[in-house]
């Protein structure tokens, strides 16, 4: 990996293209002031974006390590930053920084494996990332099944991608639903937790788990019920984050930084660690 | 060893302070905090310790990172100047000197911190013994020698003269710069003193601590200890504990708008405050029972787990001294360590 000279520094991004996927969620293509790639990263890692004068942040880099030409981000506005984000126009510079953390083991523990996603909501943003990694490394892993689920069809992130792209696929699961009946809608309606249950998974899977905590606490209750047993699932932490690489203290659980140690952890190892999270 | 008589080193700090910065435990308002050298500034190289600890001189309260220019869509970073000449900082006592090599393990780390990799490359530290040493004092139980700190050069105060002795290589180059006002001495008195010393240190309240339970138990049980509640229940997080500690290293960092571009900068923070782990939909450490937790599980389990068995506390006693409630540190180690408080 490259070697920044200094790691709170920022470089510089511009903000080339603004989707809006759902009411509160944007995805944002960056690239280098050159029109490159602005870092190279690893599926499951982060970079930190900012606008000098609102403030700094911390969002999964939501593209494809196998995507050559840009990096994208989708944030939810929920605050100051990301509303100032939200305001971007395309050709807005940005500063961006990383990439940092872990990621998920897509070249060791991940590898030939039957591999399920779970998502809720924006939660796909990370996931989103290696569902791409494995679609493009195809032959290194076994199936692949994705079960994605958001409050309304309006908040399902990347649709079309997935509607287009990912569906037709040949060796590759999608299960949609969303939380209410709505007019337009054909597919499963529920509660992804309740979805897990009734979709007769097979137990030879590994789990890779993002969405709200709650989600994420019943979704993992329901695989265990089914026999999936905690090593086979991985997800990502979220907690305040400021510097990105262990030092400011303030993002750790227990001995562990989730900026480096993290933010993907398996539920086995968070087992050891106190749950303050 | 070399030596000076004090009523002589005004001449010697001027002399130091003519080519560097020196920074050295300097009397305001009624509080000796280590400051920038001036003439006539009121030294007090007999104070037993700072209010804070000596850590601002590597890891400054505030400290700018960068600035920010922006024009219409575009944006411009100018990195701020990491310090590039040499100054020294005298008189650090061996808890706050060993607090640097805890500092170290942190911000040394891959990748290294520049700011902080700047200011320890350039600073020349001036060790300076204790022969007093208070009853809030525990260093011994970190391996600490305070009859003899870790410094680029070690010095020691016994009647009237300042014996100065060269342990690095940059205190030698130090001291090379300086001879004029220096003269050959003997170690006699400096023994005796570090005799003397010793024995104090020996009788010494808290000398011997029992801390081997924080290494020998997993952090899961050590956090989940009900003593916690009870421990944390008067503590106002006011954050005094963290602001005076060597070893805290928790920081913020912020945009500053100066009218004439944004500066981002970095600050001391606590995590005694409510605000430290806030987020959107929930703040991981709710109560002050969990920030009051992870205050003193990281300086007493984290940090061993982290860093080779080494504590996350130096025994300066500043904790103990400053707390607006009288909780501190050894309290603790004590209640959970299974000692008597
Ligand atoms: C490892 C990691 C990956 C992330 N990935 C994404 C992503 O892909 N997409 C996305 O939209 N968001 C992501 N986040 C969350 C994102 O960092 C925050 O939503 C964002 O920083 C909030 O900034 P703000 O200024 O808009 O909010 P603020 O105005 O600062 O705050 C609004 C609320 O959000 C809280 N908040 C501040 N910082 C964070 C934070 N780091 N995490 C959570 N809440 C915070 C504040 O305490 C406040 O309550 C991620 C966070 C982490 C730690
Ligand atoms: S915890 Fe207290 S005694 Fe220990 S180094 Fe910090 S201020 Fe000093
Ligand atoms: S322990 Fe004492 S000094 Fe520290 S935050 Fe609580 S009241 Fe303040
Ligand atoms: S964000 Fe600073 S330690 Fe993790």
């Amino acid at each position: 990996m490259m070697k920044r000279p200094e790691e709170q520094i920022p470089a510089l991004g511009v903000v080339t293209d603004v989707r809006r996927d759902t009411p509160d969620v944007k995805t944002f293509r960056v690239v280098s002031p050159e029109g490159k790639k602005p870092l190279e990263h690893m599926p499951g890692q982060c970079a930190m974006l900012s606008l000098p004068g609102i403030g700094e942040g911390m969002f999964s880099i939501t593209s494809s390590p196998t995507q050559e030409e840009y990096m994208e981000f989708s944030i939810k506005k929920c605050g100051h930053l990301t509303s100032w984000l939200h305001e971007l126009e395309p050709g807005q510079m940005v500063t961006i920084r990383g990439p940092y953390g872990n990621g998920f083991p897509v070249e060791t523990e991940l590898k030939g494996k039957n591999l399920l996603f779970i998502a809720g909501g924006i939660g796909l943003a990370p996931l989103h990332s290696v569902i791409n990694y494995c679609r493009h490394y195809r032959q290194n892993y076994g199936d692949i099944e994705i079960i994605y689920g958001s409050r309304s069809m309006d908040d399902l992130v990347d649709i079309r991608e997935i509607q287009e792209e990912w569906e037709p696929e040949e060796g590759l699961k999608v299960h949609l639903t969303i939380d209410r009946p709505q007019d337009g809608w054909n597919g499963h309606v529920g509660f992804v937790p309740n979805y897990v249950k009734e979709l007769n998974l097979s137990l030879d899977k590994t789990v890779l788990i993002c969405g709200p905590p709650i989600m994420i606490k019943f979704t993992l209750q329901n695989l265990q019920e089914l026999g999936f047993s905690r090593e086979q699932v991985y997800t990502t932490m979220e907690l305040r984050m400021k510097c990105g690489i262990g030092k400011c203290g303030r993002c750790n659980i227990g001995s562990k930084y989730v900026c480096k140690d993290g933010p993907v952890f398996r539920f086995d190892q968070l087992d050891e660690l106190p749950d303050e999270y | 060893m070399l030596k000076i008589a004090l009523a002589g080193i005004d001449r010697l700090f001027a002399a130091i302070a003519a080519s560097k910065k020196l920074y050295l435990p300097i009397e305001n308002a009624g509080e000796v905090e280590f400051s920038e050298y001036s003439e006539g500034a009121k030294v007090r190289l007999d104070a037993l310790q700072t209010v804070k600890s000596a850590k601002d001189a590597f890891f400054p309260f505030t400290e700018n990172m960068m600035q920010f220019h922006t024009d219409g869509k575009n944006i411009s970073v100018e990195a701020a100047k990491r310090v590039d000449e040499d100054f020294v900082v005298f008189g650090v006592r061996a808890c706050d000197a060993r607090s640097f090599s805890i500092l170290d393990k942190v911000f040394l780390a891959d990748p290294p911190d520049s700011f902080y990799a700047a200011r320890r490359a350039h600073g020349i530290i001036v060790g300076l013994a204790c022969h007093r040493p208070e009853e809030t004092c525990f260093c011994t139980n970190f391996g600490i020698d305070p009859t003899k700190p870790e410094t680029d050069v070690t010095a020691w105060i016994e009647d009237g003269v300042l014996y100065w002795e060269a342990q690095t290589e940059k205190g030698k180059a130090l001291t090379e710069e300086i001879s004029a006002f220096l003269e050959a001495s003997d170690e006699k008195a400096v023994e005796e003193q570090r005799e003397r010393t010793k024995k104090i240190l020996e009788r010494l309240p808290l000398a011997n601590l029992d801390l081997s339970y924080f290494k020998t138990h997993p952090e899961l049980e050590i956090f989940k200890r009900p003593e916690w509640k009870e421990l944390s229940s008067h503590c106002l997080g006011c954050g005094t504990c963290t602001f005076v500690c060597p070893t805290c290293q928790c920081y913020d960092i912020r945009d500053y708008n100066t009218g004439h571009g944004i500066v981002r900068y970095r600050c001391w923070d606590s995590c005694m405050y409510s605000d430290f782990t806030l987020m959107a939909a929930v703040n991981s450490r709710k109560s002050q029972v969990e920030r009051f937790r992870q205050r003193f599980m990281h300086k007493l389990v984290y940090n061993p787990i982290n860093h080779e068995g080494e504590f996350g506390c130096v025994g300066c006693g500043r904790c103990l001294r400053k707390c607006p409630i009288s909780m501190n540190i050894v309290k603790v180690a004590k209640t959970l360590g299974g000692e008597q408080a």
